[in-house]
């Protein structure tokens, strides 16, 4: 991974639902500096929209709490990072697995991770209960 | 949302017109259900001509609607899925269950309409 970064960016927002599509739309919108495909950026608003929904839903379990998203942008790449200090996850490598949710009475599809997994070329998953999570994830744009 | 029933057919078509992320898919669900619940239909299409965008909260609303629909003695299509949202169904293997088809079968579409 290269050092030299090209551009970098922070958002902070209330963990409001509502907030879901601003988070995508604007992560990708600072993506598009990369000049990537459309389905490069689709891939991007996916994953972000993951990953933002997690803190919402999980982390935060529906409660007031703050998402914190850093994007740097790199000659051909973008790291995308979120943060929530909401309950964390008790076990990673579970959440990881497809269709597994605590959540099947939200119906929720228990794909958030394996979408960010497939849709970005790195993910970084670090939790600690009670303190919250933190979410790294890469995509190449060459 | 927009709403069409085709009473000879039994066919009720959803229209989805937003972005389906955690955010809408609830009022999606609860208009979708209230919807099918009303006319028992023997064949829902949801249309995806104006949706941009899905995330993995679609995934659990169609598997609910999927759910619902087939309890009822139903089936349930999609139709104009873009390929960006077509990737998120297959990695989840969800055509299995809704299969996209070309058109909307039955009466020519406009009677629907």
């Amino acid at each position: 991974m290269e050092n030299v970064y090209e551009n970098k960016m922070k958002l902070e927002f209330l963990s409001k639902s509502d907030n879901e599509a601003f988070a995508r739309i604007t992560v990708a919108s600072f993506a598009s500096q990369l000049d990537p495909t459309i389905e490069q950026i689709s891939d991007i608003k996916t994953a972000v929209s993951e990953a933002v929904t997690n803190c919402i839903i999980h982390g935060y379990e529906n409660k007031e709490g703050i998402i914190k998203i850093e994007c740097t942008l790199y000659k051909n790449s973008i790291e995308i990072i979120i943060i929530d200090n909401g309950k964390g996850i008790k076990d990673i490598e579970k959440a990881k697995e497809p269709l597994y949710t605590t959540k099947p009475e939200l119906e929720r599809s228990g794909m958030g991770f394996t979408i960010m997994e497939s849709f970005m070329d790195e993910l970084i998953v670090e939790s600690i209960e009670q303190v919250g999570t933190k979410i790294i994830m890469r995509k190449n744009i060459d | 949302m927009k709403v069409k029933y085709n009473e000879k057919d039994k066919l009720l078509l959803l229209q989805i017109t937003e972005e389906i992320d955690h955010h809408v898919a609830e009022r999606i669900r609860t208009r979708a259900d209230f919807e099918i619940q009303k006319y028992i239909p023997k064949k829902v299409v949801l249309d995806f001509n104006n949706v941009t965008f899905m995330d993995s909260a679609g995934i659990g609303m169609l598997i609910g609607r999927y759910k619902m629909v087939t309890m009822f003695g139903g089936s349930i299509n999609m139709i104009n899925v873009k390929p960006n949202i077509k990737k998120v169904f297959e990695m989840a293997g969800i055509l299995k269950l809704i299969p996209i088809i070309e058109d909307i079968g039955g009466e020519e579409d406009g009677k629907c309409i």
